[in-house]
């Protein structure tokens, strides 16, 4: 498949009441690239998927570039996406193997080739034997497998994803991304995929935007998103961090807070610290950093959630492992190392750093 | 407390055959009967029949070509119409959904008055049938809109016509080959109304008919005034004969239509 970047250039959206549903945007997405937007509700990352399909058009002055190639004036029809619906969408007067073929209809291939797409398709989406099905016959994952094989089918070069999991249950759903994932690989297609489930953003994207409130919070890879976030809103958005208010910043560059001292050389004079719950480790009352209680110790089966009373009416969570019975007021030393902590503004810490101790 | 249930169901039922039922029953009985006033003992003949089809086919014939015509119309322009309501954004779209009830509500002489009023003097149009034609649309358009309306607000339309268009299909694609197959329910509801409606329609059509367009409602109106009972009886008897058998086809289609459908 031949596939394509796309560029937006200064498209914002706002709606006919005045509403302010997108702020002016770039963006590029690379040939082959898998681009996740990720965000709350109302965050603009449907809207900004629909301008790219061609649902919606940007406000005046906004552009959309599918290679070089000026498609902003292109309704959908003619713009060669495949897409993805959150409820499916497919066309309940017709069986599963006339859904899959329609967009092969409506381009005019003969009979044959069809067939042979037909074939080819569904075995990619583990469908065989299902042609004749009628869509209400279906269960949601089969419904969405049809949906994708629909897609996929008129080789798109572009393939628009509107969270098109959430309506699944959540084995189902881990089952179908894995798929999705292989599916892109395997395809090496340019696809945008718009969830709110930062689970799916990590691991189908080769880099997530993050929005919010119409604007790109953030846009970097999975891992730099996790571990560098370049603002408490993407950091709180992310998995669960913990935020340490700085008290005083000492002669030699260690940094008070509830529970003790830390030594962090790269975040010079910032008015709080932050760390990953996974991050902190728990080590021996003399070699520790930190030092406080254990306020209650939640189960998760593969891991266990501490929160630490740290003393200032402040509280710090901890994920470890499970075996431990730890029980509360029970005292615990922490070690939060250097490379844990960041602060979103101040990122002096040695990226490569990052990646070898976390990986 | 069961057994009154089971009076009071049974009284009901009693209600409904003599009052629904039992007419009916006397009327065809009585198109068959060689001499009313003397009873069954007369006798029963086909001869009323035969005397009503020679006098009066051609009101049937008519009757028919206007309940089909008016059916193609309606669905020609009550589809295309009930779509239009769906898309639009637009506050007046209400009020031309309740503004299309209006035939149904004006008595359908003052519809067929004004329709003198504003277009009896075109003397060719007048007198053809197209002219009732045009009062059929305006009395039966609104039960092909309405349930073809439902029907479309139910079905996620716009969901499934962005599908249709992000795989290249066209408007004209799309509209015929996602939008008309799924609210084909609301089509036959509709078209069962339309046809029966059309086929028994009299006020409007009494006053627009001439001496060379009657319709079969018309004629049994004529029967009735100037004929012997058992005429107007057998003529009764043909009506049935027709819209009966009319009637279940389209109600057997909805039923075979809806269960290919959702589940």
């Amino acid at each position: 498949m031949t596939s394509t970047s796309i560029t937006l250039e200064g498209c914002g959206r706002t709606f006919p009441g005045g509403q302010v549903a997108l702020h002016p945007l770039d963006l590029t997405v690379a040939a082959g690239e898998t681009l996740v937007l990720l965000g709350p509700s109302g965050c603009g990352k449907t809207t900004t998927l629909r301008i790219i399909s061609g649902l919606e058009s940007p406000d005046a002055g906004g552009r959309v570039r599918f290679g070089e190639r000026d498609v902003t004036a292109l309704p959908i029809e003619q713009r060669d996406v495949g897409m993805v619906f959150q409820n499916y969408a497919l066309f309940p007067n017709m069986s599963v193997a006339d859904n899959i073929a329609y967009g092969l209809r409506i381009k005019g291939l003969p009979r044959e080739a069809i067939r042979r797409r037909l074939e080819e398709v569904m075995a990619m989406v583990d469908l065989q034997g299902f042609d004749t099905r009628r869509i209400h016959e279906l269960s949601g994952g089969q419904k969405q497998r049809v949906a994708l094989a629909r897609a996929i089918a008129v080789r798109p070069k572009v393939l628009l994803f509107d969270e098109p999991l959430s309506a699944l249950d959540a084995k189902l759903r881990d089952r179908l991304r894995l798929e999705i994932g292989q599916l892109l690989r395997e395809l090496d297609i340019t696809a945008v995929y718009v969830t709110h489930d930062q689970a799916e953003a990590m691991a189908l994207g080769d880099r997530i935007a993050v929005m919010q409130a119409g604007r790109i919070a953030q846009l970097a890879t999975p891992r730099e998103i996790y571990h560098r976030p370049t603002s408490t809103f993407v950091a709180d958005f992310i998995g669960a961090v913990n935020r340490l208010e700085v008290h005083a910043t000492l002669a030699d560059r260690r940094l008070r807070v509830s529970g003790g001292e830390l030594h962090a050389p790269h975040l010079a004079g910032v008015a709080a610290v932050y760390c990953r719950p996974e991050d902190v480790q728990i080590v021996t009352a003399d070699s520790a950093d930190l030092r406080g209680k254990v306020r209650q110790s939640i189960f998760l089966g593969q891991s266990q959630r501490l929160l630490i009373d740290l003393g200032d009416s402040t509280c710090l969570q901890v994920e470890t492992a499970s075996r431990r019975q730890w029980r509360a007021e029970e005292p615990i030393g922490l070690r939060l190392p250097p490379e844990a902590l960041f602060h979103p503004e101040c990122h002096a810490y040695p990226a490569k750093d990052l990646e070898t101790n976390h990986a | 407390m069961k057994r009154m249930r089971f009076y009071l169901q049974l009284s009901f039922t009693l209600v409904v055959c003599l009052f629904m039922i039992v007419p009916v029953i006397m009327s065809v009985m009585a198109g068959l009967t060689t001499n009313y006033f003397v009873g069954l003992e007369s006798g029963l003949t086909l001869r009323w029949v035969k005397e009503v089809w020679a006098l009066y086919a051609d009101t049937i014939w008519l009757s028919i070509r206007l309940a089909l015509t008016c059916l193609f119309l309606t669905v020609l322009l009550g589809v295309p119409a009930a779509y239009g309501l769906l898309r639009s954004k637009r506050r007046w779209a209400n009020a031309i959904e309740e503004a299309l009830l209006l035939p149904v509500a004006i008595p359908g002489l003052a519809t067929a008055l004004a329709l003198l009023l504003a277009y009896g003097h075109m003397r060719g149009f007048r007198e053809s049938w197209l002219f009732i034609l045009i009062g059929h649309v305006l009395f039966t358009l609104p039960f092909m809109i309405r349930p073809v309306l439902a029907v479309m607000r139910g079905a996620r339309l716009a969901e499934l016509e962005e599908a249709a268009a992000s795989l290249g299909a066209g408007f004209r694609q799309r509209f015929l080959g996602v939008v008309v197959p799924n609210c084909v329910g609301g089509i036959l509801a509709g078209a069962l109304m339309v046809v029966t409606l059309s086929i028994g329609e009299f006020n409007i059509t009494w006053m627009l008919h001439t001496p060379l367009n009657k319709t079969l409602p018309v004629g049994l109106a004529d029967s009735y005034a100037s004929m012997r009972l058992e005429i107007g009886s057998a003529y009764t008897l043909i009506f049935l004969a027709m819209t009966l058998p009319l009637l279940v086809v389209i109600q057997w289609a909805g039923r075979f239509a809806n269960r290919s459908r959702t589940p």
